[in-house]
């Protein structure tokens, strides 16, 4: 068994056995093949169930939200730069939250695997020294893990936990990618190409919102989509509704969005919303040369200024 | 809207002004007779920390040509700090507006205090022009559906 699955384990029904958290949330094999699901475990016995693979790519902050217990939660990088968000907009304390961190190598892209597999159903997929096997019925393949991995996780910084109590396994080697070569080949077409471009990109977008939702910083009480008086974006699918809503979801994000991917696995037409937010983070740490969650010193941009920004737009 | 010839087609504008400085400049304009491009509707709002990019998404796609919004310059905020936030905020709206296919030159921004009248006259006549070599709005204006 992966020694990571023992550490989560054997960590977690310490510190229940302690009462040193009331629950630790982490994630258990689910009942299909590539898909974990998140675990909320209370007792001692529940903790044999935890586990970890490829496919705990769920961001697990999305459950720590106003929480009011005692929580210990197995983070990889991305979660922690959410939780760290959370803390400095005050969603959940510091003292609350005992972060088991995973030290992650990238999750894989269940998508990718299924068109791999070219229609047969896959029933399993091995994980072993840097190459995922999937089988199923007459398939037996194997790839470098590096080829199947989330886009997401293949252009991260962060794959260390930034924040963390304990620490699961030794920590993984950062790279630093190139993490904007679609924002920057959008950004060099005319704006005529460009609006094309993204109304080609949302036009499949049925507003069923699961980006939103999905969202480990999308917690108003309100959102603005929901908001009838004033209505700031139509209900219809007419596509300048979408584009608004997805241009407000963007703007929301902005300083604040870690690049976890939750918005485009859970997006089930395949938009890559994720070039709106980096588009962001790049204006972000160009301005003001701050990156989300990873200083929990630092406020977010948009909730503090300094008297010399930079204003050459401002007549 | 109405349909206009090319010709004689003037620009919609809407402009936000903060209550102390950029409206108190408009009307200095105003009373020292000063001459500029009658394009502008004006709203009042209480600063421009008040701005919700909302408003600027709104305008466009109800059909203005053009969106201004203007408040006091850093520094001379009445509310000590409203400018700042607003220029934050207005960076990262203009950034995505733009990448997403908005043209540069519809949504403008400006500092005008209120003993600059002159400055606003001169402001609003470059937003006009630059609006009006853009051509109305096409883009980001929901279309109304037709009841026959």
């Amino acid at each position: 068994m992966d020694t990571r699955v023992e550490r989560i384990r054997s960590e977690a029904k310490r510190l229940l056995e302690s009462g040193e958290v009331d629950l630790v949330i982490g994630f258990r094999k689910g009942s299909i093949p590539m898909v974990s699901r998140p675990w909320f475990v209370r007792t001692v016995e529940d903790t044999e169930l935890l586990h970890w693979d490829g496919f705990c790519s769920l961001n697990l902050c999305n459950y720590l939200t106003k929480r009011k217990e005692k929580v210990a939660v197995v983070a990889k990088g991305c979660d922690t730069r959410s939780l760290v968000g959370h803390i400095q907009e005050n969603q959940i304390q510091r003292e609350q939250v005992l972060v088991l961190g995973v030290p992650c190598e990238g999750m894989l892209d269940r998508r990718a695997l299924q068109e791999r597999a070219e229609g047969t159903e896959i029933l399993e997929v091995v994980e072993s020294d840097g190459r995922v096997e999937i089988r199923g019925r007459g398939l037996e393949r194997s790839f470098p893990r590096q080829e199947v991995l989330q886009h997401c996780c293949r252009i991260c910084r962060h794959r260390n936990p930034v924040l963390h109590d304990r620490l699961l396994s030794a920590e993984v080697e950062e790279h630093q990618v190139e993490r904007y070569e679609d924002v920057e080949e959008i950004d060099s077409q005319s704006p005529e190409e460009r609006w094309a471009y993204f109304q080609n990109m949302l036009s499949p977008c049925i507003r069923c919102y699961a980006c939103r939702n999905v969202c480990p910083h999308c917690y108003c009480t309100e959102c603005f989509v929901d908001c009838s008086r004033p209505q700031w974006v139509g209900k219809s699918l007419d596509l300048n509704d979408v584009f608004t809503f997805h241009l407000f979801r963007a703007f929301h994000m902005a300083g604040r969005c870690t690049d976890c991917g939750s918005c485009e696995r859970a997006c089930p037409v395949g938009i890559p919303l994720r070039v709106l937010t980096r588009k962001l983070e790049k204006v972000v740490s160009e301005r003001w040369g701050f990156e989300a969650g990873t200083d929990l010193e630092q406020l977010p941009p948009l909730a503090t200024y300094r008297p010399d920004d930079p204003q050459d737009f401002i007549k | 809207m109405e349909q206009q010839n090319a010709q004689d087609w003037e620009p919609k504008i809407l402009a936000f002004l903060c209550n102390w400085c950029s409206y108190a400049g408009a009307d200095l304009a105003g009373v020292s007779r000063l001459q500029y491009p009658p394009n502008i509707r004006i709203i009042r709002i209480p600063c421009s920390g008040r701005m919700n990019p909302a408003f600027i998404a709104a305008a466009l796609r109800n059909g203005v040509d053009g969106v201004l919004v203007s408040g006091c310059h850093p520094g001379d905020c009445h509310y000590l700090s409203g400018n700042y936030f607003a220029r934050r905020k207005f960076t990262v709206f203009k950034e995505l507006l733009e990448f997403m296919g908005v043209e540069e030159g519809r949504v403008h921004f400006s500092w005008v205090s209120a003993a600059e009248g002159e400055k606003f006259a001169q402001v609003v006549q470059e937003v006009t022009e630059a609006v009006k070599a853009l051509g109305p709005a096409r883009h980001y204006v929901k279309e109304k559906i037709e009841v026959c």
